[in-house]
């Protein structure tokens, strides 16, 4: 398990490499940052001055020599637009779009498995149908346009619930989160839902194929034929089996619940990385983009990671490699 | 105040109001505002940045202020007058005190201008303001600010600086974005901000000016257009800015909502190359050749002006939310000339202009435009195209986002020159000074002078640059005017560049609620009023 683990740490610090190079070869090929900075109406020296200060006057290999000398103590570059650690303002921005993309998974378990369950064990019932017909919805419409919809309907039409923002946020167990608050909840509701309306769709298909398929193993009709009630007979020998394939797919998932919530937040002004990675893209912040990028590659580096992990755990015929047997 | 289910009092507050499922409520003396978007500091002197500097403005005086059409009103200046050709001396308002109580004096201006000049990281710095001026404490509430040549603009200059307490100079601008720091005398004291999600801000009872109705205000960033007129219908928020005309109809039409239009100083312009050196790939005969710049012939820059219907695009491309131009200014704002027109749409004549000019059988035309930085850019450009091919200007277009645009557009050609032919930008006068425009974009490119920067197109003309030179020099404010206002009728009918329309500003309020609005398509908060 440990050498496992070191090794795919080794792996990952040689990708990291890799995707810095690529990535800070590549913002630098865009525009240039000055002028979509400076005031037009500023002197020429003013210009000068920033370029100087940003180190935009340096050759791109010695401006990448820099980050990467900076990046092995943590530090990422300074935010043009900000001023700040690009880091310091990713760990800011970091728990509301945590928060947002864990709400979402939830939902999406939450709903997308019993009902994924109950397609998988009546196939030809009509609620079925509905379900299945619901989860092609939910994959085919555009998050976009799902979100004015959901703002419309429960904001403007029926007044429900708030078109925007975070709301208030309270701290619980040292977690700052507009989950404990119930301002922050009505916040959170249209959002997360509008996130986590893909995954249950795809939840309910990969429930549903996987019930369908295991229950016509010959254990599931041995554990029939044992008199197990139905309860017991999904509960205990269906889940367990079924799951695998789900926890793969979701932690997968999951990271990109993170990495790509950006239109779901910029509809509903979520103060989240999304946003600020958005108004970073626009107007040539490159130290944001190379830190957000690779805060993506590692986050779905250590998600792989911990998957196989988990995948180990729930099904004991996975050894892992480089694992003794 | 922050709200918790874990807090029993809260809670049952929230159990009140009907499980929250209704909008909670507000103060009638509250009021919620949504932006289009944030400022990246509350530190005043971080960046000249159109946002921030209209935020900063709630917070902080500067020694001038501007009114809605930036024409110069007293602040926390009461009154200043050259006292020789190359000083100013500003007599400062008594007995204003800072939010945190210190009493305003001339040297809190002299502190300031040291640190605005010097923010560390400044993306934007405003040291083009400070720059090239020394500043004399009189006394307590005297000031001379003289310069090394005549220099008319020290109170336009002044009216870009916010003033701060003296006791903060050397404050980092974190200091200001936590509030530790940010003590101005404006209207509003700052309560806090929460980037990306909230800035809330408190009425100062104290506040020297005509005192704001609000007790409290926070204002939201929400980016997507539909959202915040969304947030708007649905009571989550009281005003807002920036329209989307797709959604204008619905809240004009919309009871007890109103809606508050005015033509900004935002103005949409083509340029139009005037010098054969280099010849560029975008102009060619029918057969593809690049030929030299067919609009060094002022014939052919008229005959692109008269071949753009204006109105058209005004209708059909804006939804209304624009007005045809003929110069830099909106009517009413500082540097209009009553002398120019828009030109109106008279493609006969742009025909017979182009023949006569010996290009009868027309040409061929790339055009360049950014694409989301000005509202519909692209569709503008098309239809532009479109009008410049039925008079024989076989025009097509290409556009690219504006981190790439602005880059080719100024130094994207051989040794660094501007790339493009034809192009078209957008301008807005952020200084409130009548030569900005003038000394931008009308004057020859001198670089080391300042001169020109904006000018992509080769533009020169000895007379012109004479009257904005005159101007910029001549203590006596209005001779100087009259000499840009010269300065401008020439440019404009020599289409130095071809002005196309300015935007109209929108914000969108529920009942009682009223803005007053003027030429500055940005926001601020301390006139938005409550309406009887």
């Amino acid at each position: 398990m440990l050498a496992f683990v070191l090794r795919r740490v080794m792996q990952s610090v040689v990708v990291l490499f890799i995707m810095s190079l690529m990535v800070f070869s590549m913002v630098n090929l865009v525009g240039d940052p000055v002028d979509m900075l400076v005031n037009p109406e500023s002197l020429p020296e003013e210009v000068e001055r920033v370029r100087r200060d940003f180190g935009l006057d340096q050759p791109v290999h010695v401006q990448y020599w820099k980050f990467l000398v900076g990046a092995m103590s943590g530090d990422l570059g300074n935010s043009f637009i900000f001023g700040r650690p690009a880091l310091a303002l990713m760990v800011e921005r970091f728990p509301a779009t945590l928060e947002l993309a864990t709400s979402a998974l939830i939902i999406s378990v939450t709903f997308g498995l019993p009902l994924g369950v109950y397609a998988g064990l009546r196939p030809d019932g009509w609620g079925t149908r509905i379900i299945m017909g619901g989860s092609v919805l939910g994959i085919s419409i555009p998050t976009f346009w799902l979100g004015l919809m959901m703002i419309i309907v429960f904001s403007v039409l029926l007044g429900w619930l708030p078109v925007s923002g975070r709301g208030e946020t309270a701290r619980f167990l040292g977690i700052e989160s507009s989950a404990f608050t119930l301002d922050g909840l009505r916040h959170l509701i249209l959002p997360a839902t509008n996130l986590a309306l893909f995954k249950i769709a795809m939840v309910i298909r990969l429930a549903r194929a996987g019930t369908v398929e295991v229950m016509a193993l010959d254990f599931i009709r041995f554990a029939r034929a044992k008199g197990l009630s139905s309860r017991r007979i999904v509960f205990a020998h269906l889940m367990p089996n079924i799951l695998i394939p789900i926890v793969t797919v979701l932690g997968i998932e999951f990271g990109t619940l993170i990495a790509f919530a950006t239109v779901t937040e910029s509809i509903f002004a979520w103060p989240g990385l999304g946003k600020l990675v958005i108004d970073a893209i626009v107007n040539l912040d490159r130290p944001i983009v190379v830190a957000y990028l690779l805060f993506v590659v590692s986050l779905f580096l250590v998600l792989n990671l911990v998957v196989d992990i988990i995948y180990a755990v729930l099904d004991p015929r996975v050894r892992l490699q480089g694992e003794e047997t | 105040m922050r709200k918790s289910i874990l807090n029993p009092a809260a809670f049952l507050t929230a159990a009140a109001t009907g499980l929250g499922f209704l909008a909670g409520p507000v103060s009638a003396n509250d009021l919620t505002v949504a932006l289009a978007a944030e400022p990246t500091s509350m530190d005043p002197h971080y960046q000249n940045l159109t946002i921030n500097n209209s935020m900063a403005t709630q917070v902080y005086d500067a020694l001038v202020l501007q009114d809605v059409n930036q024409n110069l009103i007293p602040g926390l200046a009461a009154s200043w007058e050259p006292i020789d050709e190359r000083t100013w001396e500003f007599k400062l308002r008594p007995d204003v005190t800072f939010h945190n109580g210190a009493a305003f004096t001339a040297e809190d201006v002299v502190a300031t201008m040291r640190r605005a000049a010097n923010v560390p990281n400044s993306p934007s710095s405003f040291a083009t303001f400070i720059k090239g001026k020394t500043f004399d404490v009189v006394d307590e509430l005297t000031l001379r600010i003289s310069t090394e040549k005549p220099y008319p603009f020290t109170p336009n200059d002044m009216s870009r600086i916010s003033i701060i307490d003296s006791a903060f100079v050397d404050a980092t601008t974190e200091d200001f974005n936590t509030g530790a720091a940010s003590f101005g005398t404006g209207p509003f004291t700052f309560t806090r901000w929460l980037p990306g999600d909230v800035i809330e801000l408190s009425r100062d009872d104290g506040y020297w000016g005509a005192a704001v109705d609000w007790d409290n205000v926070v204002i939201r960033p929400i980016g997507d257009g539909t959202t915040r007129a969304a947030a708007l219908i649905a009571g989550d928020v009281d005003f807002i800015e920036r329209v989307a005309p797709a959604d204008l109809p619905n809240l004009e039409s919309r009871d007890g909502l109103s809606v508050f239009k005015s033509v900004s100083n935002r103005l949409l312009y083509v340029t139009l190359h005037l010098t054969d050196d280099p010849i560029k790939p975008f102009v060619t005969d029918h057969d593809g050749n690049p030929i030299a710049s067919p609009f060094r012939d002022i014939r052919v820059r008229e005959a692109v002006s008269l071949a753009i219907n204006r109105q058209a695009i005004a209708d059909r491309v804006m939804d209304g939310l624009s007005a045809p131009a003929g110069q830099f200014s909106p009517e009413g704002y500082i540097g209009y000339s009553a002398n120019l027109e828009p030109d109106a749409h008279d493609p006969d004549r742009a025909r017979e202009l182009l023949a006569e000019a010996g290009y009868g059988d027309g040409f061929k035309l790339t055009m360049h435009g950014p694409a989301g930085r000005y509202s519909n850019d692209t569709r503008i450009l098309e239809a532009i195209a479109q009008m410049l091919s039925r008079i024989g200007i076989d025009t097509s277009v290409e556009t690219m986002p504006a981190s790439v645009f602005f880059k080719r557009f100024a130094r994207g050609g051989p040794g660094d020159t501007p790339e493009f032919t034809a192009a078209m930008s957008g301008y807005a006068n952020g200084s409130g000074e009548p030569s900005h425009p003038l000394r931008i974009f009308i004057h020859t490119k001198q670089k080391e002078r300042g001169y020109g920067p904006g000018n992509r197109n080769g533009y020169s003309n000895p007379e012109v640059d004479k009257l904005i030179e005159d101007g910029r020099s001549s203590m006596d404010i209005a001779m100087g005017e009259m000499a840009f206002i010269q300065a401008t009728d020439i440019a404009m009918r020599e289409y130095a560049l071809v002005p196309i329309h300015h935007e109209i500003a929108t914000w969108a309020a529920r009942d009682g609620v009223a803005y007053e609005h003027g030429a500055l398509d940005s926001t601020f908060i301390h006139k938005i009023r409550p309406q009887e």
